[in-house]
């Protein structure tokens, strides 16, 4: 993670592996982790549509990959977010994690989605089958207007 | 008195019915003091629950944070990036 330049998009586009992936590769890193968060195949969900606070979003993302530069200083590291609807199937993110040794890669890339999950400015709306959509509620408790546990 | 930018995302912009807009309070005061305010000029944010998550100038904040003339404050469903 020795680059200046962002190590990371938001975009409203399909994620392409390849691109994050030519980011973070090199001859000095052996180890590549690769993780991708897909859209799932939940009941009666066709799409989720996922929406941000972009501007904190982005320099969110900032403080994870410094907080992560910081643990693993040999380590580079890309994340790729993806917003708007997203069909089943397809990825909603994209991290990947080059280090000289795999368990600095692994440990990187496992540290960078928790963060996001934790940290990120970002909803989802489930889009159902029969025209619906529900607000997603990761914390699982009952809160009016329809939210559904995740 | 200052103006105050508020900030409202996903299910709580459909609560408020609108993304944007501000509240006039006294400055300095505080996040719990500004979403207070947000509940009698916006009464869907009446649905808010009691300690949302917030955040000032793009950083996550605790609701005792002080807010000063001039800063932001979104108010956060939970999140679920990812």
């Amino acid at each position: 993670m020795d680059s200046p330049e962002p190590m990371m998009t938001l975009t409203r586009h399909p994620l392409d592996v390849k691109d994050i992936l030519a980011e973070v590769q090199g001859p000095e890193r052996g180890g590549t982790c690769v993780f991708l968060g897909t859209v799932r195949n939940d009941a009666d969900v066709t799409a989720i549509d996922y929406s941000a606070y972009e501007q904190m979003a982005f320099e969110e993302i900032e403080r994870i990959l410094t907080d992560a530069r910081a643990q693993w200083p040999e380590a580079r590291v890309m994340l790729q977010h993806r917003l708007g609807v997203i069909p089943i199937g397809e990825a909603s993110i994209a991290i990947a994690a080059a280090a000289p040794h795999r368990a600095d890669a692994f440990a990187a890339c496992r540290y960078v989605i928790e963060e996001v999950k934790k940290r990120l400015p970002v909803w989802k709306k489930e889009m159902h089958a029969d025209g619906t959509e529900t607000w997603v509620d990761p914390s699982g408790k009952p809160v009016a207007g329809g939210l559904r546990d995740r | 008195m200052s103006k105050i930018a508020v900030r409202f995302f996903a299910r709580y912009a459909e609560l408020a019915g609108c993304t944007w807009s501000h509240v006039n309070v006294e400055t300095p005061t505080t996040v719990a003091d500004v979403i207070a305010r947000v509940r009698e000029v916006f009464p869907g944010t009446r649905d808010l629950p009691p300690h949302p998550l917030a955040a000032v100038n793009l950083r996550q904040v605790k609701l005792d944070a002080v807010v000063r003339d001039g800063d932001e404050v979104a108010l956060l469903p939970p999140l679920s990036g990812g």
